[in-house]
């Protein structure tokens, strides 16, 4: 077999920069810097981190046409780049936001982890090969760990990232299980070839295969019920660590499912239909939705903490989105992609948000935000905006992603029932989520503070960073074109 | 020119941000000059389109991918349902006067709540309609939980639930209409054109007009309604029952009615007794009218009387809808401003005349305090506000209630005879609480209370009854003015649907 080097390294571009930026980052840490402050360690590491996914975002834009290498291990088209250029702005975001931090004095390392986490994505959303997708989602996965536990003072912090590594590395057993099979099955790690030697009815060892990759896929983007480890992991990681789980890593998971779900498992779908039911991952993954919707609303709703709010709305939200790979058609990547990007905005805005309050309190405790608005006015006005935009109000980018989403799911199957019924409770469910949402915006707004509460002083880049992703949510709801005309297909 | 309405307003919301802490006389004057302004682009545009018919006064591309465009026009009944938001959002801020905690938020929230109303009676394309008509849900929660009174955060919080209950129902109806039309866009006019299939109808149109009917005050989803005026400070309850139940109305007409025609069409086979989703909501809005007057004849609570007056109210709109008939829709329309008036001004006497000075909202002891001496001026605006609320000629109740009345006449005569048992508790009703709260007879036998003597009527109160009275006697007077441009738009095309359905 002959592997055309030059492709290789045209693909891999952005993650070689990546990976050289990670080392230079780490050296001079380690070097030069070793003796500076923590705050200025802390600057240069997540300037040059920037500046690094700066570079790979041009390399990405510079490239054009629609490339593969081997059949699909390594490829490039627009909505590979789309995604991957949405991963590292993310990137820039989350390193930004640790670079607030103080939680750990191993700059240089964080930063490494952040963007080799960086460059894992990359990789899983450019390939349709399994082994790449396993190996990349592993890259990813395994500095998510270590970022997690980061706050090495904090047992807590470690414990969320000892659960996390426990159940994910289980999840991860069940998908490398499931690619096992598959390849047993279809002589292939190939996607397209997989789904091309799937014949119906479905080989029972196949059935086996989709749970198992379901369960492993499923674990990443924390549906239920695979979401036991997201409640802790967001209460107890450092902020930056669950802002970027939270976000870069979602958006890449979510188009990973959707292509391993659309190109691999294409022709096992099955039917949902309650009287001509037919096996196949759509009722399974139906049936996920379902739970995650209604779990995630209902069990926000008695939430004390926001992170753990945030947390439960994730799961809901992961219901939500997986409606797009419930319709599975073309049409509904666009959809997908432009929900997950705003969420992502949405919830990196929140984490700043809490990190600024966390930082004058030292609690993201509901009772925190008592006043907020009399002591934040400003950052209090960016919570609103990100928690409406959440709960689906317009005119914020939150809402325009359900309805195109919604829109795009009842297009998919105009005649079906039974995806009526998934959107209906989705829409329902939306409505119990402005509950929660507003409970949150009453503490800031209507609730009187502390009697000894001053006026918060948040450090101005956190209050900037807030105010810029406030404003692209009120921007991208306003005008979500903006956004879409990158989206390929979904014009 | 008349899309500015709702950037004056949104524009003097976010102005808010910039005036200076300390102080309420800036952010009064800010919102009054908005509302003025606004209400005067609404009234000039109101006189100028003499025909009532629908003219474009805005029509971009939007959202291209999905053939949303953002589209403002305005008919007969746009304007003047867009009049009557002008006229009580300049007397909500002049009731409002004597707000001193907060005033900057407190404006802020009521003019971003002014914008989306004139928004949503200006927006010609269903998703615009819809982006205002849940931007209008958040402020109402604002303006409640925080300057409101008894049980102010349940109160707000459960207006808020039902009205996106109620929207996330208009939402799956939305989408599927616009799904199962398959026409690439969300224009209400290319969508009123399209036939859909009947049975598709025949369950969007119910969902459709319940989730508006909601915002509507429609019985048995009405319990919102008097918690929530009740628990609002007097601005918020003005605009709640004067426009924001409105919006409810009118998207019944606009959007169930109009897109859905065939919904009302009668059913294969009777079920219960009933033949059609027509004599359904005929029913509710009968039991709505009449149980709202009888629950308010029973209350102890001054603001909880007007409160349920509200939902009997809003009962004769939805009945009026159901004659499809041009007597009864043109009635039901007037009575749409007619109702917004007058439970505006009724809310103001009880809300900012009496309870801001007296501290207590219960009729027995309002009674012993002698109003009618001590503020003469709120005792007779209240006289006044209840004539017209009895619907006593003269006034604009009268001729829409009666318009109203006729039309139902002609559709369903038995219900024509308890809708008047419904006006006579009505006259009941408010009768009860003027007497109890105003005029009490045990008054004079009770020497006056160590109270201190209650502050008079202020200066911006004055102008505030002044003007809705006026409109309220103008329209009373010659309800031509609005019936001139409100005929012609239940003529136009957009209802055709409606109109070769049943329309006599």
């Amino acid at each position: 077999m002959n592997i055309d080097y030059r492709l290789l390294a045209l693909l891999a571009r952005p993650e070689i920069i990546l990976a050289v930026t990670a080392l230079i980052v780490l050296a001079l840490d380690l070097s030069i810097l070793r003796k500076s402050s923590t705050g200025m360690r802390f600057a240069v590491a997540s300037l040059l981190g920037s500046a690094g996914c700066l570079a790979a975002i041009f390399s990405l834009t510079a490239m054009t046409a629609q490339q593969s290498l081997l059949d699909g291990v390594l490829l490039t088209d627009p909505t590979i780049r789309f995604v991957q250029i949405a991963i590292l702005a993310l990137s820039i975001i989350t390193l930004l936001l640790a670079s607030q931090g103080t939680f750990t004095s191993n700059i240089g390392e964080l930063v490494l982890l952040i963007l080799l986490a960086t460059a894992g994505m990359l990789f899983l959303v450019a390939t349709q090969d399994l082994l790449i997708i396993f190996l990349s989602l592993e890259t990813l996965s395994l500095s998510l760990y270590i970022m997690a536990a980061f706050h090495k003072p904090s047992a807590r912090s470690a414990k969320a990232s000892l659960q996390y590594f426990l159940f994910g590395g289980m999840s991860a057993a069940f998908l490398l299980f499931g690619f096992s099979l598959l390849y047993g099955l279809s002589n292939s790690t190939n996607l397209l070839q997989i789904s091309a030697s799937i014949h119906t009815p479905l080989n029972p060892m196949l059935i086996v295969a989709i749970v198992m990759t379901l369960i492993g896929l499923g674990f990443k983007v924390a549906a239920a019920p695979l979401h036991f480890w997201a409640p802790g992991v967001y209460q107890d990681a450092p902020t930056a660590s669950a802002a970027f789980i939270a976000s870069g890593s979602k958006v890449a998971s979510f188009f990973v499912f959707f292509q391993v779900m659309c190109l691999g498992f294409a022709g096992a779908e099955g039917a949902t239909g309650i009287a001509h039911f037919v096996s196949g991952w759509v009722p399974a993954l139906a049936l996920m939705a379902l739970v995650s919707m209604v779990l995630g609303n209902l069990v926000a709703i008695v939430q004390t903490t926001l992170r753990r709010l945030i947390a439960w709305s994730a799961i809901a939200h992961a219901g939500y989105i997986l409606l797009a790979i419930v319709a599975h058609t073309p049409r509904n990547l666009g959809p997908l992609l432009y929900y997950i990007v705003t969420y992502a905005l949405g919830t990196l805005g929140i984490f700043t948000v809490l990190q600024a309050v966390e930082g004058d309190t030292g609690s993201d405790s509901l009772a925190c935000y008592n006043g907020l608005s009399r002591r934040a006015p400003f950052l209090s006005a960016c919570l609103s905006v990100f928690l409406l935009s959440l709960a689906g109000i317009p005119p914020l980018a939150g809402f325009f992603a359900k309805f195109y989403l919604f829109v795009s799911v009842i297009a998919a199957h105009p005649g079906s029932k039974s995806m009526l019924w998934l959107v209906i409770i989705a829409i329902a469910m939306s409505a119990v989520s402005l509950y929660y949402y507003l409970r949150v915006m009453k503490r800031m707004y209507v609730a009187e503070p502390d009697e000894d509460a001053q006026p918060l002083a948040p450090q101005m880049f956190l209050k900037v960073l807030a105010g810029l992703l406030a404003a692209a949510i009120v921007l991208l709801g306003c005008a979500p074109h903006l956004l879409l005309r990158w989206i390929p297909g979904a014009q | 020119m008349l899309a500015w309405t709702i950037y004056i307003s949104f524009l003097g919301a976010f102005a808010m941000a910039l005036l200076p802490k300390r102080g309420a006389a800036g952010p009064r004057i800010v919102a009054l000059l908005a509302a003025i302004a606004s209400c005067g682009l609404a009234l000039t545009s109101f006189i100028q389109n003499r025909t009532g018919e629908m003219l474009t006064v805005t029509d971009v591309a939007w959202i291209p991918s999905l053939g949303i465009r953002y589209h403002l026009a305005a008919d007969g009944i746009s304007l003047t349902l867009g009049v009557l938001t002008g006229i009580v959002a300049v007397a909500g801020v002049l009731f409002s006067w004597n707000i001193d905690n907060r005033p900057r938020e407190f404006f802020a929230f009521y003019l971003l709540l002014v914008g989306a109303v004139y928004g949503v009676f200006l927006a010609n394309d269903l998703f615009l309609l819809f982006v205002f008509y849940e931007i209008a849900i958040i402020p109402k929660y604002f303006l409640i939980a925080i300057w409101g009174s008894t049980r102010r955060e349940y109160g707000a919080m459960k207006l808020v639930l039902y009205s996106f209950v109620g929207s996330a129902m208009v939402l799956i109806g939305l989408i599927a209409a616009y799904v199962v039309s398959g026409a690439h866009t969300l224009s209400l006019s290319a969508l009123a054109a399209h036939p859909f299939p009947q049975h598709f109808q025949m369950w969007a149109f119910p969902l459709v007009f319940v989730g508006f009917a909601v915002l509507a005050g429609m019985w048995p989803l009405h319990t919102w309604a008097p918690t929530g005026h009740v628990a609002a400070p007097t601005a918020a309850s003005m605009l709640l029952a004067g426009v924001v139940m409105k919006l409810g109305a009118y998207g019944c007409l606009r959007v169930a009615m109009t897109l859905f025609p065939l919904g009302l069409a009668p059913w294969s086979h009777h079920v219960l007794g009933f033949a059609s989703w027509r004599e359904v909501f005929a029913l509710i809005a009968v039991i709505g009218i009449i149980y709202g007057a009888v629950v308010a004849l029973v209350q102890k609570d001054f603001k909880f009387v007007i409160g349920y007056s509200s939902v009997s109210h809003m009962g004769f709109i939805l009945l009026g809808l159901m004659t499809l008939n041009q007597l009864g829709l043109s009635g039901a329309v007037l009575q749409m401003f007619s109702h917004g008036i007058i439970a505006g001004l009724l809310f103001a006497v009880v809300g900012r005349m009496v309870y801001a000075r007296t501290h207590t909202r219960e009729l027995s002891e309002l009674g012993p305090m002698a109003l009618n001496k001590a503020l003469p001026f709120a005792a007779i605006t209240f006289v006044i506000a209840g004539i017209a609320s009895m619907g006593l000629p003269g006034f604009s109740g009268f001729v829409a209630e009666l318009m109203i009345l006729i039309g139902t006449w002609h559709a369903y005569p038995v219900f024509a005879l308890c809708v008047g048992f419904g006006i006579i508790a009505g006259v009941a009703y408010v009768w009860r609480a003027m007497q109890k709260a105003f005029f009490s007879s045990n008054a004079a036998t009770v020497p006056h209370h160590a109270h201190e003597p209650l502050p008079p009527i202020s200066l911006p109160e004055r102008l505030g009854a002044v003007l809705l009275i006026a409109s309220s006697v103008i329209v009373g007077i010659f309800p031509q003015i609005l019936l001139n441009v409100i005929t012609p738009a239940l003529n136009g095309p957009l209802l055709d649907g409606l109109r070769n359905g049943r329309w006599p």
